[in-house]
């Protein structure tokens, strides 16, 4: 009999418990205790947000495998396809940065590997607190070096991703770690243990006591002494890790092969019991064989230990030694420690006695769900109040428009992505800091474009409108590049589910993302809920990371974002409105976050995306870029500070508006677009855009670095591009180094 | 012209020392696992970078002890070519095949980036075909690539014209600004006592078509071209 102190010591509710009383209709020993609690942990079995989560839209002809797998697939053609996914590690990261960002990026790896794929292009979404709180900076130096070491080490480039600073974060950062890889249509695993009879074999690392109850610890808020909780951060080994995915690319290239699943999350717990559960068998383990890197663990600890870098397999009877050869090879172990079974129970076996006995489905599928409650908050109607009169607009815009671009959420983030080797395996043709980044593939014409995007301002003030705004954003990135937009992948950071307004926040943000993927024609091929973002009673602004791919079928065709060449016709798509809440400038220069955010008008943004696409598809453009945080201004900056030149080119620009200046100029107004073309092509560039109803104003031509904007008749900046750009780069260094 | 692309334990710039050599250049090249024992009937050895070993202990440390790092002292003791680009430089240092270390770069983190590069001389199998002070482009991506040697071995290098290349600016003015990782005098590569050894952290195979951004990597294995086909 387990009392109510342990009970709640593995984070179960008495419901909970009675719940799994009902199941085994017995009281469960203390393993069992152990796996009911990490399989019903909110990180593995979503429970609080399975009922909302099945409302996404998840098919179309391009999806290949859909939520539920290891990770997305989607077709790219010519017998190839993508495999991604997100995956947040935020408590670990908030705990010891390093490590936690560290093995976030080796868990995510490993999604992507298991299911037969190389992968190909890591990408983070990060979010910090105030920068000048004092954890901050050793929380970002930290979870950079360890996305860095072990990105790096395994050869795989790190090539973009977001990086953004506030004060909700304070007590919990965001750390969101995306991998894309690629693989033959054909040869896809997938995690089941089926088979009656078939070998069950224990590959990788060895076992150890670290980590255990990682899962528990992450489906709950940090009160005081969080960071105590540091033995349940993992620790890496990316050295290892890269054996292990050479190896498993030896191993899929044979017929070996009947399932595989990462040992995540709960380990040993988790992968044993949602392989079963997904084939509808049992697996009996002996856990006796489990290789361990330590003496004297029990079946709990081996059960629950997050130790990095192993997988379950499942394979062919007698092909067991087969494989232990090539896991050889490369210096790791490969042990068969049990077997597949018809009864649909999972038995750990120690020393020939029972440790343990559950049923695989109803623990991995069978999880309690819950339809929380959910409202909005008292003060949604105050949050949304924002009056422009009482806002003295700028004397200085030239000024005004630097310290945006110095500002902690604009500047440039070259001292991060410095750190990551954002070139490995050379396909990297489109490097970090542009709207997407992109990747060839080798041996076909192709590349494939990726962005990470989410405005958790814009979220906090309208959680429909962010979620649909985010979608929006990382795909008309994708769309920038040239590449038509696929899928999206997505990593759902909230605080507690348990108070009604975040709960509310959640649904909120998973209708706007629903109704933009519909609209947008990328479904959602897999994702991640992170809750418990939570610090007391101080929740994360809302957080629904946005990754998305696209597919441009001819790498020649790629765009980027900077401004080429002087003389060059620069174009204006879509409308400004005046809509500042919610916007940086509002933020960094008045040092308010209200109003409502921009309306995001989604047919309006098909054709602003179908636009970019055929632009470029049509060879019409010499640079494409997205107008999102800061307006235009800081967009029309953006295209002039290509990496690595030292004289960047500048432009001039004038802009017709009946709107107030300062609310044209930094309105951040959805839909838009700054594009650059040889002149002889303006004409047909704006034929185009009439065509598929996207306004278009042809605005001024690039200079060779003067800078010049006329709005409504009126010089608001005059300047050098050299200047700002000083500025813009030396802002993140100079706050770091302080 | 027939490339060996040497395989450690956690090598992972062979598969883009490959694609350069036999796709890009058209030649043939095979990949060499650590194990093996001899290098007979090639050409040119290309010592790969990455984490060979995780660069536990320290980069290059472990790797030297592989059986193919024997065969690899025979081979260069023939008089044949050998290049270490990043981390197979750190183990060519640490075999002693070329002199001098990499050590932990001054800034103490991971760097990549493009860097502009000065060629020290035109009597190398690597820089055959450029003039000496001509300005490349090359990137580098290491967390130990700081060049150190005593003064006996820099004055040797210097005397022998042993180095290959130096960080510099644009206009290829070195100095602190332009040095990524506090190396001595700039030093970004260096030959052998023969001069069939080389080695150098910045990676040429990443720049060899348009599309990755740059192609003045191709100088380099074009100078190993023309030193294969004039010898």
């Amino acid at each position: 009999m387990f009392d109510a102190h342990q009970i709640i010591l593995h984070g179960l509710t008495y419901d909970e418990f009675d719940l799994a009383l009902e199941i085994i209709g017995r009281q469960p020993n203390m393993v069992e205790l152990g796996i009911f609690s990490v399989m019903w942990s909110e990180h593995c079995s979503y429970k609080s947000s399975r009922t909302h989560l099945k409302n996404f839209p998840t098919t179309g002809p391009q999806v290949i495998h859909g939520p539920g797998e290891n990770a997305g697939v989607v077709d790219i053609g010519d017998g190839l396809a993508v495999v991604f996914k997100m995956e947040s590690h935020n408590h670990p990261s908030y705990i010891e940065p390093y490590q936690g960002a560290a093995t976030g990026v080796g868990g995510i790896l490993r999604d992507v590997f298991t299911m037969g794929a190389r992968p190909y292009a890591l990408l983070d979404s990060l979010r910090f607190g105030d920068p000048s709180h004092p954890k901050t900076k050793y929380l970002l130096d930290g979870v950079v070096a360890g996305i860095a070491g072990y990105g790096n080490c395994m050869g795989v480039p790190t090539i973009g991703g977001e990086l953004s600073f506030h004060p909700s974060y304070n007590g919990n950062c965001l750390v969101n770690a995306f991998n894309l890889g690629i693989v033959n249509k054909d040869r896809i695993f997938l995690g089941t243990a089926s088979g009656v009879g078939n070998p069950v074999m224990y590959v990788g690392s060895k076992t150890g006591r670290d980590g255990i109850h990682g899962a528990t610890m992450a489906s709950a808020e940090f009160g005081d002494g969080g960071e105590e909780r540091r033995p349940t951060v993992q620790v890496g080994d990316p050295f290892t890790e890269k054996q292990l995915l050479e190896a498993l690319l030896e191993l899929f290239k044979t017929d070996y092969v009947v399932g595989i699943q990462d040992m995540g999350a709960a380990g040993l717990t988790s992968s044993s019991f949602e392989m079963a559960g997904r084939a509808g068998t049992g697996v009996e383990l002996d856990i006796e064989k489990v290789p361990r890197r330590e003496e004297g663990m029990n079946p709990y600890e081996v059960m629950l230990s997050e130790s990095q870098e192993r997988m379950l397999l499942v394979c062919h009877k007698g092909v067991e030694d087969k494989i232990k050869a090539i896991f050889e090879k490369w210096g790791l172990s490969a042990e068969v420690v049990g077997r597949v079974t018809g009864d649909g129970m999972v038995r750990i076996m120690e020393k020939g006695q029972m440790a343990a006995e559950l049923p695989a489905a109803p623990l991995s599928q069978k999880a309690p769900m819950y339809s929380r409650p959910a409202s909005p908050p008292d003060d949604l109607a105050v949050r949304h109040k924002l009056d422009h009169d009482s806002l003295p607009q700028p004397k200085d815009y030239t000024e005004t428009l630097s310290r945006l671009l110095a500002s902690p959420n604009l500047c440039s983030r070259e001292w991060v992505y410095n750190q990551y080797d954002h070139m490995v395996r050379t396909n990297t043709i489109e490097k970090p800091g542009s709207d997407a980044a992109v990747i060839r593939v080798k041996g076909t014409s192709k590349a494939v474009a990726m962005s990470l995007d989410c405005n958790s301002r814009y979220c906090y003030l309208d959680p429909y409108m962010g979620g649909a705004q985010a979608v929006a954003e990382a795909t008309r990135n994708v769309a920038c590049s040239g590449a038509k937009p696929l899928a999206i992948t997505d990593c759902l950071n909230f605080g507690s589910p348990e108070k009604p307004e975040v709960m509310w926040q959640f649904i909120q943000a998973i209708k706007g993302m629903s109704d933009a993927c519909i609209a947008l024609g990328t479904p959602v091929v897999s994702g991640n809920v992170s809750f418990y973002n939570q610090t007391g009673e101080t929740a994360i602004n809302p957080t629904p990371s946005i990754g998305a791919m696209g597919l441009l079928e001819d790498h020649e065709k790629l765009v980027s974002q900077y401004f080429s060449e002087e003389g060059d016709v620069i174009i204006v798509l879509g409308e400004t409105f005046a809509e500042i809440g919610g916007s940086e400038y509002l933020s960094v220069i008045h040092g308010q976050e209200r109003g409502a955010p921009p309306k995001v008008d989604l047919t309006k943004e098909a054709a602003l995306q179908k636009t970019l696409v055929e632009l470029a598809d049509k060879r019409l453009v010499k640079s494409m870029h997205d107008v999102s945080d800061g307006g235009l201004g800081v967009a029309l900056m953006e295209c002039c500070f290509k990496p690595g030149t030292s004289a960047p080119l500048g432009f001039e620009v004038s802009l017709a508006t009946k709107l107030r200046p300062d609310i044209f100029f930094f309105s951040e107004s959805q839909s838009r677009a700054v594009i650059s073309c040889n002149p002889a092509k303006a004409k047909d560039i704006l034929a185009l855009a009439k065509k598929n109803g996207v306004p278009a104003l042809n605005a001024g031509k690039t200079s060779s670095g003067d800078v010049e904007i006329m709005v409504g008749g009126r010089v608001l900046v005059k300047t050098s591009s050299a200047t700002l750009k000083k500025a813009w780069s030396e802002a993140l260094p100079k706050m770091m180094n302080s | 012209m027939k490339t060996a692309v040497l395989v450690f334990p956690g090598s992972n710039c062979d598969h883009d020392c490959y694609h350069a050599v036999r796709h890009v250049l058209g030649r043939e090249a095979k990949f060499v696992w650590h194990q093996e024992t001899s290098l007979d009937g090639f050409d040119l050895v290309i010592v790969p970078g990455g984490f060979s070993y995780g660069d536990y202990l320290r980069p290059g440390a472990i790797a030297k002890f592989s059986p193919v790092m024997g065969a690899l002292a025979k081979f260069t003791a023939k008089g044949g070519l050998a290049l270490g680009i990043c981390n197979g430089f750190q183990i060519l240092t640490e075999a002693g095949l070329l002199p001098g270390a990499l050590m932990l770069n001054s800034g103490m983190k991971f760097i990549c980036k493009d860097t502009y590069l000065r060629v020290e001389t035109s009597d190398s199998f690597v820089t055959g075909r450029m003039e000496k002070g001509k300005v490349i482009s090359v990137p580098i991506a290491h967390m130990e690539g700081c060049y150190i040697a005593d003064d006996d071995t820099l004055k040797r290098l210097e005397d022998d014209d042993r180095i290959l290349l130096r960080y510099c600016g644009p206009d290829g003015q070195t100095g602190d600004e332009s040095n990524p990782n506090g190396s001595y005098g700039s030093i970004a590569g260096v030959l052998s006592e023969k001069r069939n050894v080389a080695g150098m952290m910045p990676h040429p195979e990443r720049v060899v078509e348009a599309s990755l951004g740059g192609v003045d990597g191709l100088l380099v294995f074009e100078s190993i071209l023309n030193s294969l086909s004039a010898a």
